[in-house]
Formats: structure tokens, C-alpha cells, sequence
């Protein structure tokens, strides 16, 4: 009994003492792999992304070694409050609703959202034009929030990854979806597939469910972290390093005003 | 009075929500679309249990026949099903079939595999009449020979042996497997959420979603399967009662 309980205390010593080194050396980033040309996988295994390289970028301003954790969306939050990780990564909206439960760092980009639907649809983007139709949207995300309270009308369908909603709307299974506008350009409308459609209706924003921009998220205690974080992106951003990631993506600087 | 009964409802509801890190109030206001998950979830469940076992009731018999075509074809099929995931099933008929153009073209596509709900009856019923062919076809087997004896020494053919007493003598056999093979079909049935359906794990996916909440949608959803096994296991129990009363 004296013996199980030594291992046991100098077990749970161990644990103690790896979790606070591995929490000061590296910074665990969660990120999601399903969401070009944020971020996404290569066949090889590896993440790739504008959210990947803010990332990198971000750590080596902070002088920080960082590891990358993929996570589904779904259990993003969950896991970063599971302290699986210290910050997410994955072009998250600062929303109300979100900081109920985790901080924001300061907005590293601003997009706004549209209504993706074939060319030959007479969706128009509107919530009269919506009304009746199949409108696919990623569950967990500020689009489901928005479509749920712009498009009250419409049959949503929700999917675990936005990759899955633009198949279903090839395979005609939905009539319509809403996402980022970036998003659907670039993982989208801008391929083969994509050719027979195209955005319907103008830009969506909703403070409420969009909010003020995207975000990295950390655990509210880590307000440490947070300010670190922000401080990092206004540095990379008169560096020139944002501009130089902003870059090999887009055309134009997704920062925002 | 029933203003007064209905704040003092509300009430505990507050005062459950502070003792409890959940958010009981969101799961209490969005229960009717639980409720229509519970339906969606017992209406593939039982559709795919029932069309499974009246396909898996002649592939038993087939296939314990040791007839030289039927009996390895029914094999290749259990094994194919019974070999892969639930989910990667599902996946294969409702992305996978699409990606051919001429099933797209097909009335097929446009009638049925166009439809969330049709792909997971379709990808359920094949994967549990593939258990239930394998339960069943060992029921068969174990029947005893003096009953087989009997049967022909009387007079039956062997149609005749199947329906009259192979088939009843199987069936009570296969019962406590059976009620088995029915709980995981219920919990497979989960996939569903997978492919879009609002099913009670879809509507807890879309509670959490919607909220971006961790638990309250898993929670709600597991309660709710929990409560579903028991009925199960409480019918099965009465079966069990009624058909195997000269075993216990």
C-alpha cells in the first residue's frame, strides 16, 4: 500500500512537472485543416494556409516554439477550454456569444460573407429569395448563427466541414450555401467545379453573429497570452510580414479597415 | 395559479442552471426539435430493422442451405458489411455514388440518393440484414437434429422443415442476440448526424453549434439514447418472457 502510493504521488509529480514545462516552452495552436485558403492539408500530411503561416509567423515574433494541433471545428472550443491546446488559430469570429466562454485576441482579418448558388438559380441572396430553398452551411460557425436569423425561411442543412458543403451543392443536394466570401472564391468558385456557379447578392454583415473580425482565441485567464498575441499582429503587421503572407493568397489586404 | 406554478418551474430551472455548469435553459426551450430528433432516429432505426430483417430471414436460410452460388455470394456480402464501419458505408452512398456521372443522371439520383434519408435507411438496412443474416444463419445451424429428423420422418418437405420448424425453433434462439443486434443498430444509427440529418445526435451537434456550447447538446442527446435502450431492453424483455418461458 506505502509502495502504491509513493508511485502514485511521484507519478502525478511527473505529470505536474511535464505539463508546466511543455505550457512555458511550446505554444500548442489549434488549427482545422478543412478550410482553404486558410487552411488545409497537403497529400503529404502537412497544414497549409494563410491561418497556418499567421501562425508561424505570430511565434517567431513572440520568440516562441510552437506546435500545430489539428482539430475539427465542432470541437474546437471544447478543446481549447480542455486545455488541449493554448490558442486557436482557425479564423474564428470575435462574437458575443464566443467570448462568453473564451477571449479574443485583436482581429488579424476581416471578410465579409456571401451566398454562393448555381449560375442558372434565381437565388438572389435575399431572405424572401432563400425562403423554401436548401441552404448548406458549416455548423458551428458564424454563418450558421447569421443564416438562422437572416434566413429564417430556409431549410438549413449543416455539415462538419465547409469542404462537405460545396460538394453537396455540386451534387445539387442543397440549393444554395453561405460562407466566407474568400472561401468560396478561392477553394470554390475559382476551380472546375465551381465554374457553373457563383455569388448571389451582395455582401452579409450582422454585428451580432459576425461580429468585429476574426480572431485568435485563448482561455479567458490568459489575458497574458491575449495581449501578447494582439501586440504580435500589429507587429507583423508594420513589419511587413502580414503583407508578405497576405500576399501569396490574396489580391487584396484581407485586414480590413 | 398557473402563472404562479409556471415561475416556480421557471425558478428551478434557475436555480439548476447555478449549481449546474450547463445551460439547462437553452436545452429546455429547444426540446421540441429533440423531440422531432427522437423521431427522425426511430424512424430510420426501426425502417432499417424491420426491411433488414425480412431480406436477412431468406439470406439465413440460403445461406445455411450450403447451396453451391447462393451460399458464397450471402457470405461475400456479411463479410463485406460486417468487415467495414457503419460510417464509411454511409459515406460511400452518399458521397461516393455521386461522384459517377450516370448515377447522377439516373432517376435513381433525382428520386431517391439525392435524399440524406434515403442513403442512411439504404446504408443501415444493408449493414444490419448482413448481421442478422450471420445471427440467423447460426440459429439454423444449432437446430437440433432430432427436430430435423422428426420433421422428414413425418413427412415435411424441406420448405416445409424451414417454415414449420427450423425458421420458429431459429427465431427463439436468435432472441437474446437479436435485442443485442437491435441496440446497436440504434446507436450506429448516430451516423446519420453525419450526413446531415436531424437526428437526436444532429440536433445535438446543431444545439452545440448554434451556442458553441462543449456539452449540452451531447448530454441531452445521450439521456435521450439512454432512455430509448430501456424501452428496448424492456420489450425485449417481455419477448423473452413470452418465447422463451420453456427455458427458464
Amino acid at each position: 500500500m506505502n509502495l502504491f502510493l509513493k508511485t502514485v504521488t511521484a507519478g502525478l509529480l511527473v505529470l505536474t512537472m511535464t505539463t508546466t514545462v511543455q505550457a512555458e516552452d511550446t505554444l500548442r495552436i489549434g488549427v482545422e485543416g478543412a478550410y482553404k485558403p486558410f487552411s488545409w492539408k497537403e497529400a503529404d500530411g502537412t497544414l497549409k494556409g494563410f491561418d497556418v503561416e499567421i501562425a508561424s509567423a505570430l511565434c517567431a515574433e513572440l520568440k516562441r516554439k510552437c506546435e500545430l494541433v489539428e482539430q475539427g471545428w465542432d470541437g474546437m472550443i471544447p478543446a481549447l477550454l480542455a486545455n488541449k491546446f493554448d490558442a486557436i488559430i482557425a479564423s474564428m469570429s470575435i462574437t458575443e456569444e464566443r467570448k462568453k466562454r473564451i477571449d479574443f485576441s485583436a482581429k488579424y482579418y476581416q471578410t465579409p460573407a456571401r451566398v454562393v448558388a448555381a449560375n442558372s438559380s434565381a437565388i438572389d441572396g435575399t431572405a424572401k429569395g432563400l425562403a423554401g430553398k436548401r441552404l448548406g452551411v458549416q455548423r458551428g460557425t458564424t454563418h450558421q448563427c447569421y443564416a438562422e436569423k437572416a434566413f429564417p425561411d430556409a431549410e438549413l442543412v449543416l455539415y462538419a466541414t465547409q469542404e462537405e458543403v460545396f460538394q453537396d451543392l455540386l451534387l445539387g443536394r442543397i440549393n444554395a450555401q453561405i460562407s466566407d466570401s474568400l472561401v468560396a472564391n478561392d477553394s470554390f468558385l475559382k476551380t472546375d467545379d465551381g465554374a457553373k456557379y457563383s455569388f448571389k447578392g451582395s455582401d452579409h454583415l450582422d454585428l451580432e453573429c459576425y461580429g468585429e473580425g476574426v480572431g485568435i482565441a485563448v482561455r479567458k485567464e490568459d489575458t497574458d497570452l491575449r495581449d501578447k498575441l494582439s501586440a504580435a499582429i500589429l507587429a507583423i503587421r508594420e513589419n511587413g510580414n502580414y503583407a508578405k503572407i497576405n500576399n501569396t493568397y490574396f489580391t487584396v489586404d484581407i485586414y480590413g479597415k | 395559479m398557473a402563472e404562479k406554478t409556471l415561475s416556480s418551474f421557471e425558478k428551478f430551472i434557475k436555480y439548476i442552471d447555478s449549481i449546474l455548469p450547463l445551460e439547462i435553459e437553452l436545452i429546455i426551450n429547444n426540446f421540441d426539435r429533440f423531440i422531432y430528433g427522437v423521431g427522425i432516429t426511430l424512424e430510420l432505426t426501426i425502417l432499417s430493422l424491420i426491411i433488414g430483417f425480412l431480406l436477412a430471414v431468406p439470406m439465413a436460410v440460403a445461406r445455411s442451405s450450403q447451396h453451391a452460388i447462393l451460399s458464397p455470394i450471402i457470405w461475400c456480402y456479411t463479410y463485406v458489411f460486417r468487415g467495414t464501419p457503419l460510417l464509411v458505408q454511409t459515406y460511400l452512398i452518399y458521397y461516393g455514388l455521386g461522384q459517377f456521372q450516370f448515377i447522377k443522371n439516373s432517376w435513381v439520383w433525382d428520386s431517391i440518393l439525392s435524399s440524406a434519408w434515403w442513403c442512411a435507411l439504404i446504408a443501415f438496412t444493408l449493414n444490419t440484414a448482413a448481421y442478422t443474416t450471420e445471427l440467423l444463419h447460426g440459429a439454423i445451424n444449432d437446430t437440433p437434429k432430432g427436430e430435423v429428423e422428426a420433421a422428414i420422418a413425418s413427412g415435411h418437405s424441406y420448405f416445409g422443415r424451414i417454415r414449420r420448424i427450423i425458421l420458429p425453433s431459429a427465431f427463439r434462439r436468435a432472441i437474446p442476440a437479436y435485442s443485442n443486434e437491435v441496440i446497436f443498430m440504434l446507436h450506429g444509427s448516430v451516423v446519420a448526424s453525419t450526413i446531415t440529418l436531424q437526428d437526436v445526435l444532429g440536433v445535438g451537434r446543431w444545439l452545440n453549434g448554434r451556442y458553441y456550447l462543449a456539452y449540452e447538446g451531447f448530454i441531452t442527446a445521450a439521456l435521450l439514447y439512454f432512455a430509448i435502450v430501456f424501452g428496448i431492453t424492456r420489450i425485449f424483455r417481455m419477448v423473452e418472457r413470452k418465447y422463451l418461458k420453456y427455458l427458464q
